[in-house]
This record gives structure tokens, C-alpha cells and sequence, in this order.
């Protein structure tokens, strides 16, 4: 009477190559930074203007002390700017998710406001806010605001239609579908764009600094680079590299852990981009 | 074997559940909009079982939300138990091609969603929870889906999710059953098995039933009276009273009279394609 779906559900063929899948990107990058080295030492390129991966690793190793110190400033105000834009990104999400006026009322700005470059925008914030942590925190917020918004935006936006006769023929209130179906729809949409939304927060921190600060990555990047010391700036380089992975994979894996079921359902996400 | 059972004697309007009375309805406004339904009537008795059917586009799924009060008619008027329809009804139960069930939740948790939302369960569903767990999974096995209230969604094949969908219509007890060509997504052999799962549950209830479908077989093994729409603009052209008597089995479908009526149907549907 009942189908075969009875049977636990097969392991994927795919998963097989989940050895090689792992190991692709070490062996990658491995092979990139063993051309790397070879270039810079046969053609004797100077350190000055390109450094080796060992150069840069010494420097690393050098500074560790200092570039800790900066890291630690850079992830402070990378995480305060996500912060608010996650709180910002969620309210304005829903907001505009759920009524359609304020979808048309909002969405040309938010477009806009998106298109603008946010380089442009630390001069007039340090007018306010004079330099350091605050304009630094706000250009994360920009940043990072916009693909909450419209993540969690489109996740309300695309129930279903079947789904919401099912609900209206049964007296649902507005407040019910969302509750309902709407909030828990968007979640995925919401925690995928989280990985990308932080990962714009550090751009945005960092972009910052380098016109504004005087402690950071950014700002140690740039006091490193009118000093010519190339190796430092490539380290810092590095160091927002890896700050940037770290906090992509953790987000990842929130994601992973809360909305599991919609990569296994048909809930489709996306993630938008900015800057 | 009384295949040719008394038709049932009902006559119309007086006793109707449903009524449906000279209905127009057109989409967008007036100038460029699509004339969807233009002169529609019909009725359904109290414990009625009517399929409709018709070309595709027609209006058949227009006449659902009407009926159900999703949208309003540009003219007309539609009954629901003696009261004029003004907003969605809530005493309807809908499924859809499409099972929409919502893939954060178990499929028992899928099933109990009306009960969040409709009186009196709604103010009952805390304090009495076992009792109405109890019937959600008394409803599941008489569907043949006994031990799989706690699977999710994406764990049951395309016909166990149309089953659950069904629970889901069906488990605050509506009055009215609305079903928008409900098995269209299956193979046929899965549809037939459901033809019977439902028949069972309608013979056992004896709530109203309106379906509409293309497949002709599926309109006469199921309903017992069967409405035929023209060609958009839509409204019914024939009404056919389909006299064998319940419950009615696989073998039913094979037989002359059976044969006969599905070639007259398919006669009237044809002529209305070529006008
Ligand atoms: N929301 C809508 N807005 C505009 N036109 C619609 C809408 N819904 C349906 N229609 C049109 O009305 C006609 C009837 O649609 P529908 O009731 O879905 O037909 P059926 O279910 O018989 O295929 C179609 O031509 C369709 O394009
Ligand atoms: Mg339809």
C-alpha cells in the first residue's frame, strides 16, 4: 500500500568524492604558493616589490605581537557593524517583506543606497564621527545591512501561493502566515546571507581603517606601506584572508545548523552580494 | 453488482450547500483584463461529491477560490450553507497539485497546522493535546501513512506527501473539501490508490466534496455529479449525474457504462476546445 520511501534514505554516490572535495583547495593553494616562491626566487623579484611567501611569513612571525593587536581591533569593530546590521538588516527585512507598500517604498532607496560605493562615504563620517572605531563600525553596518535585507526580504516574498490559500481558507490572520510560515521560510535565506553579510562587515571595517584610523589591519597595512614594508602589507593581507575564511566557515556551519532542512527541502536560497 | 444505482435526487438551489449563481469573473481591470469566468452556475448538495472539469485555463481553479471566498466574483453570487460568501470561509479544507507541506516541520506537525489556526481547536489544542495527537495519527493511518507522522517532508515520496496533504485538508473536520486537481503530479498508479484512500475517507465523513481534474476517469470513479466548463470565459455547460453506486473499485472503471460516460464527457470537452 505505501511507497518504498519506507527505506532509509541511500547515501548519495557524491559522497564518495567527499576525499577530494576536502583536499582540492589545500592542494591548490599549496601549489599556488610553491609557484609563488619559485617565481620570486628565480627571477629575483625584490621583496619590495613582490614578497615571497617565506618573506612574508617572517614578517608574520616578526610583527605576530602587533598584528594580533590589530586583528583583535579590526574583528571588534567588524563584529559590532554585523551586529547591528544583522538587528538592522532583520527588522527592515521583515518589514519590507511583509507589506508591499513598504516594498515600494523602500526598495528603489535600498537599490540605491546599495549602489553607492561606501569608500566614498568614510570622508563625510569622519567629519562626523572624527576617525577611529566609529567610522569603522558604521562602513561594517553598511556594508554588510543591504544582502540581510534583501535575503530575508525574499524569503517572506516567495511563499508559496497554494500555501497561502491553504491559510486564508482556513481564517488565517496576516499574523499567523507569518509566524507561521513566513518567518520560519525566510530563516534560510536570513542565515545564508549571514556568511556573506560578515564576511562584507571585515571589507568594510578594513576599507575604513585605511582611510580613517589609526589601529587595525587596515591602518597597519597602510603605516606598513608608506614605510615600504611590503612583506607587512602582504601579511596583513593574509591575516584578513584567513580573518574572512574563519568567519565564513562559522557562519557556515550556524547555517548548517539551524536550516538543515532547507537543503534537503525545496526551499530555494540565494545569496546577494554588495560593496 | 447495482452499478446503476438511483441518481441522486436532489433538485438544486433550495438544498444546496454550495451554490454558485451566475457568476462573472474578471482579472485586472475592466479595459484589458482576463475574462475568466462569465455566466457560471452550478451547486453542490450537502455531502455532495462534484467534479468539475474542463479545458485548461478555463477558470476551474478561479472557481475554487471563489467558492472558497479567496477572491470575490465581479458579478454573481456565491452561497455557502445558506449565507452569502464576503471572505475566505474557514470551515474549507484545500489541497492543491502541489502538497506545499512545510519542510521545517514533521509531517504530523504538517498535519496539526489547521488546528493552530481554526476554532474551536485552536483554544483547545494546548490542554488537549494528547487527544488531538491522537487523532492526527488516526487520520495519518487511514491514509496508510501509520509511522510516519515524525518523518519530514523530503523523507516521503510524491504520493505520501499528497496523502499528508490530504490529512492536513481533512483534520479540523471542515465541512467543505476543496481539491485543485489533487493527484495531477502522480503516476497513475499511485493516483489510483488515492482515488480509493479518498473515496473511503468521503464515505466515512460525508463532508462536501468539490474536485476538480482533467482526468475524466477520475472525475466518474469519484464524484457523483460532474460539472463540464466551456473554454475561457468559463461556466458550465453540461452537468452529468454519475448513477454507480459507492463504494465504487478499479474494476468499476473498466466496465460499459463507466467507458461510456468518460467518451460522452470527453465528447463534450473536445467540441468546447474548438469553439
Ligand atoms: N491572479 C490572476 N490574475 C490574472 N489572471 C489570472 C489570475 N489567475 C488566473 N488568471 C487567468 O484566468 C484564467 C483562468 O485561470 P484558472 O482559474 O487558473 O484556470 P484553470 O484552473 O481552469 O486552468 C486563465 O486564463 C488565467 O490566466
Ligand atoms: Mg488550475
Amino acid at each position: 500500500m505505501s511507497d518504498p520511501a519506507d527505506t532509509p534514505t541511500p547515501v548519495p554516490t557524491g559522497r564518495r568524492a567527499a576525499w577530494s572535495d576536502m583536499a582540492a583547495p589545500w592542494i591548490l593553494g599549496i601549489g599556488l604558493l610553491i609557484a609563488w616562491e619559485a617565481s620570486c626566487k628565480i627571477f629575483a623579484i625584490k621583496t619590495f616589490v613582490l614578497p615571497a611567501p617565506t618573506d612574508i611569513v617572517a614578517s608574520l612571525w616578526k610583527w605576530h605581537a602587533v598584528i594580533l593587536l590589530h586583528a583583535g581591533q579590526t574583528l571588534y569593530t567588524t563584529v559590532i557593524g554585523f551586529v547591528f546590521a544583522v538587528v538592522g538588516g532583520l527588522i527592515l527585512g521583515v518589514a519590507v517583506g511583509y507589506s508591499r507598500l513598504l516594498y515600494k517604498a523602500f526598495y528603489p532607496i535600498l537599490i540605491g543606497f546599495n549602489s553607492v560605493p561606501k569608500v566614498a562615504i568614510v570622508p563625510v563620517l569622519v567629519i562626523w564621527f572624527g576617525i577611529g572605531t566609529i567610522p569603522a563600525v558604521i562602513t561594517a553596518f553598511l556594508l554588510s545591512f543591504f544582502p540581510i535585507v534583501v535575503n530575508v526580504a525574499a524569503g517572506l516574498a516567495t511563499v508559496e501561493p497554494e500555501m497561502e490559500d491553504v491559510l486564508r481558507s482556513l481564517g488565517a490572520s496576516r499574523r499567523d502566515m507569518f509566524f507561521k510560515v513566513g518567518l520560519p521560510r525566510s530563516m534560510p535565506y536570513f542565515f545564508a546571507s549571514l556568511k556573506i553579510a560578515i564576511t562584507l562587515a571585515l571589507v568594510g571595517s578594513v576599507i575604513s581603517e585605511t582611510i580613517a584610523s589609526n589601529s587595525g589591519i587596515g591602518y597597519l597595512m597602510l603605516n606598513a606601506s608608506s614605510r615600504f614594508d611590503v612583506p607587512l602589507v602582504f601579511a596583513g593581507l593574509v591575516v584578513v584572508a584567513m580573518m574572512g575564511v574563519a568567519i565564513y566557515a562559522l557562519f557556515a556551519a550556524v547555517e548548517n545548523r539551524f536550516t538543515g532542512w532547507a537543503t534537503r527541502g525545496q526551499a530555494i536560497r540565494f545569496d546577494a552580494g554588495g560593496g | 453488482m447495482a452499478l446503476m444505482d438511483s441518481p441522486p435526487a436532489d433538485e438544486m438551489a433550495p438544498h444546496a450547500f454550495v451554490g454558485v449563481e451566475d457568476v462573472d469573473l474578471v482579472y485586472g481591470r475592466d479595459g484589458d483584463g482576463v475574462h475568466a469566468l462569465s455566466g457560471a452556475s452550478f451547486s453542490v448538495k450537502k455531502g455532495g461529491f462534484a467534479a468539475v472539469v474542463g479545458p485548461s485555463g478555463c477558470g476551474k481553479s478561479s472557481l475554487m477560490k471563489l467558492a472558497t471566498g479567496l477572491i470575490r466574483p465581479t458579478r454573481g453570487r456565491i452561497n455557502l450553507d445558506g449565507q452569502e460568501v464576503t471572505g475566505p470561509v474557514s470551515v474549507a479544507g484545500m489541497a492543491f497539485q502541489n502538497p506545499t507541506l512545510l519542510p521545517w516541520r514533521s509531517t504530523l506537525k504538517n498535519i496539526m497546522l489547521p488546528l493552530e489556526i481554526v476554532e474551536p481547536h485552536k483554544s483547545r489544542l494546548r490542554s488537549n493535546k494528547a487527544e488531538y495527537l491522537e487523532r492526527a495519527e488516526a487520520l495519518l493511518a487511514s491514509v496508510g501513512l501509520a509511522g510516519f507522522g515524525a518523518r519530514s517532508p523530503w523523507e516521503l515520496s510524491g504520493g505520501m506527501q499528497q496523502r499528508a496533504s490530504l490529512c492536513r485538508a481533512l483534520i479540523h473536520e471542515p465541512a467543505l473539501l476543496m481539491l485543485d486537481e489533487p493527484f495531477g503530479a502522480l503516476d497513475a498508479f499511485t493516483r489510483e490508490e488515492l482515488w480509493s484512500v479518498l473515496q473511503a475517507l468521503w464515505m466515512e465523513r460525508r463532508f462536501t466534496v468539490i474536485l476538480v481534474t482533467h482526468d475524466l476517469r477520475e472525475a466518474v470513479y469519484l464524484a457523483d455529479t460532474i460539472h463540464v466548463m466551456s473554454a475561457r470565459p468559463g461556466r458550465i455547460v453540461a452537468s452529468r449525474d454519475v448513477p454507480f453506486a459507492y463504494p465504487r473499485t478499479l474494476e468499476d472503471t473498466f466496465k460499459p457504462e463507466f467507458v461510456d460516460l468518460v467518451h460522452d464527457l470527453r465528447d463534450h470537452i473536445s467540441r468546447e476546445r474548438q469553439t
